[in-house]
């Protein structure tokens, strides 16, 4: 009876513990969402209230969509995410299909020549990547980011995909190589359809650091017409310090699609990290 | 795992010439070298080399010498190698015991709303630096006043003070705002860790009397080592390469004072030039060079000290 009650104490800490460090992590998001809403006098005055009829206002959200090109910045990002996405998972799996599917000479090599970016950040190389870029007039363009972004994300995608490939039956291949079909027809029809839970991981984990990452549109494509979100608020907040309703609406605009994206999608994330650490 | 070896074996021999092989890896390794390997190549060889008397020149380590000893370089970059250490020092001791503690305390079996927990602690970790960064920078301020008053509330308002304008407290904030966000990977990667101990190792515990307190640091805590080797070499790469937090919250002179300068601004502003001073492109690629080799020394010691040893525990 007292070992239940002590279990009963301990679980209480634990919860009130648990909250105590979910509140630390959400009030920030849940104070600049809220104030976001209030009008300049309500975010001042009372900073943790919730907005009311009376503070209610939309005037820095009409200040952001007015002043900064927002939508063209969300643009960008989309269109650098999704294609780099795409290319990292295609080439990556392609990739990682010839590193566990055959044996050949120099594959441990390979393998460890492609492992290497999981660990050396791409940003060193940034000197030579400017150069690179200026030499191939790609400087302030998209592609730029794209291929910049598909080579970060490659390292991890081609390490994790390998891993699920390896688990993929060789009965199913060799049946259809029985059957007739060519290595391509096998890795594109019966085994990309069987790592897709793995391809969902990669995608994610590739998305995060693309879609917040400020160094490289900061250094390869700072003009106006290729901004990205996450580069086009910090410029935007820069300007307009002193106006709070503006840069708090910036900020919420910039947390929106990242909350919603997470709402969707924490399942399949948390399932790939605890997934992945378990291998 | 044996079967297919020997039908690889068998498959070599019937077809010697395996394009498909190449196919499959080319892309992946064109963009891959050309975009990472070779640049980062290029970037180092740079370090050895800069402008003399206006000719493009080998210099050895000359570029080294300048940054070590140059009482222009100097400075700089030993303050910014120094505080990139606290930096780094601040997330081991504050950041992975957090972690691992949450993660401890989500695993418990049968614990309600864990998954909420989970979810919402992991949320910081996907915002942007520039989000988290300006969302701190208002908090902290002192003409909002949120922290002030937050503080208040506890009794604890004299000790506030506006931590980021300080030159002796605002290395430690942008710590903790980094810290703030990158609590929920340790978390995961530990909780992914502790609920990957077998039952029966946990029973066999019980069984011998070993719970609660004792169980975790005498049970879980050695089997988890790896994880935390895990976290501890994620921690240490990204903290010698972060940038991005502090550009955002301090500009990138690092103010106040340099007093929050790390490698990655220090490098910003060598390679870019920024108000005053003029881009410097072949000591950019030194600091780079320095970076380089300091994650380089740290993945080194990961793989062949830490994690060989730790090895032994997995299976």
């Amino acid at each position: 009876m007292s070992k239940a009650r002590t279990s009963i104490a301990r679980t209480g800490a634990v919860h009130v513990a648990l909250i105590a460090y979910t509140l630390v992590a959400l009030f920030p998001v849940f104070l600049t969402i809220a104030n976001s809403f209030k009008n300049r006098n309500a975010i001042f005055r009372e900073p943790l209230a919730i907005p009311t009829p009376e503070s209610f206002s939309l005037i820095g959200y009409e200040t952001v969509l007015k002043q900064g090109d927002f939508i063209g910045y969300f643009q960008n990002s989309v269109v650098v995410t999704v294609v780099s996405i795409a290319l990292v998972l295609l080439f990556g799996a392609m990739a990682a299909f010839a590193l566990s599917e055959y044996r050949f000479r120099g594959n441990t090599l390979m393998g460890l020549y492609l492992a290497l970016g999981i660990m050396i950040p791409i940003r060193l190389g940034t000197v030579a990547i400017l150069q690179g870029m200026v030499a191939t007039n790609l400087v302030n363009t998209l592609t730029a980011l794209i291929l910049v972004y598909t080579a970060q994300g490659l390292p991890l995608a081609v390490f994790i995909l390998s891993e699920f490939m390896r688990t993929v039956s060789d009965d199913l291949k060799n049946a259809g190589r029985v059957d007739g079909l060519s290595e391509y027809a096998i890795f594109f029809r019966l085994v990309l359809p069987l790592v897709r839970p793995a391809m969902a991981t990669v995608a994610v984990f590739t998305m995060i650091p693309i879609w917040n990452d400020l160094w490289f549109p900061l250094i390869l494509a700072p003009a106006e017409t290729t901004k990205t979100v996450t580069l086009g608020s910090q410029i935007f907040i820069g300007q307009f310090v002193t106006n709070w309703n503006a840069v708090l609406s910036a900020l919420s605009l910039a947390i929106f699609p990242v909350l919603v994206l997470y709402v969707i999608f924490s399942r399949q994330l948390i399932r790939g990290i605890t997934a992945g650490a378990v291998k | 795992m044996k079967p297919r070896e020997t039908t690889m074996d068998v498959s070599e021999i019937k077809r010697p010439r395996r394009w498909h092989i190449l196919v499959f890896l080319l892309p992946a390794l064109i963009v891959y070298t050309a975009v990472m390997i070779l640049p980062l190549i290029e970037t180092l060889r740079q370090s050895f080399y800069n402008t003399v008397d206006g000719q493009y020149a080998f210099v050895g380590l000359g570029n080294f010498q300048v940054l070590f000893g140059d009482p222009r370089w100097a400075a700089d970059f030993w303050n910014a190698l120094r505080n990139n250490c606290v930096f780094f020092l601040i997330h081991m001791v504050v950041q992975n015991p957090i972690g691992i503690a949450l993660a401890a305390m989500l695993s418990i079996p049968k614990l309600r709303f864990s998954a909420f927990y989970r979810t919402a602690i992991f949320l910081p970790t996907l915002l942007s630096f520039v989000i988290v960064g300006f969302i701190w920078k208002l908090i902290l301020s002192p003409i909002w006043g949120v922290a002030p008053f937050l503080m208040d509330i506890v009794g604890l308002k004299w000790l506030f003070a506006p931590w980021l304008g300080r030159p002796d407290s605002a290395l430690i904030a942008v710590s903790l705002i980094s810290v703030w966000q990158y609590i929920g990977i340790p978390m995961m990667l530990i909780y992914a860790a502790l609920l990957n101990i077998p039952d029966e190792v946990i029973e066999a515990a019980e069984l011998d009397g070993v719970t609660g307190w004792s169980q975790f640091w005498k049970i879980k805590l050695p089997l988890i080592l790896p994880a935390i080797g895990i976290i501890s070499i994620l921690t240490f790469v990204g903290n010698f390469n972060a940038f991005d937090l502090i550009y955002t919250v301090q500009g990138a002179l690092a103010g106040p004072d340099k007093s929050t300068d790390i490698l990655g601004t220090l490098l910003y502003r060598t390679f870019f030039g920024f108000q005053l001073q003029l881009g410097d492109r072949s000591m950019g690629a030194t600091i780079a060079a320095i970076m380089f080799l300091i994650i380089l020394a740290g993945v080194s010691l990961y793989l062949f000290a830490i994690q060989r040893r730790m090895r032994r525990y997995q299976f």
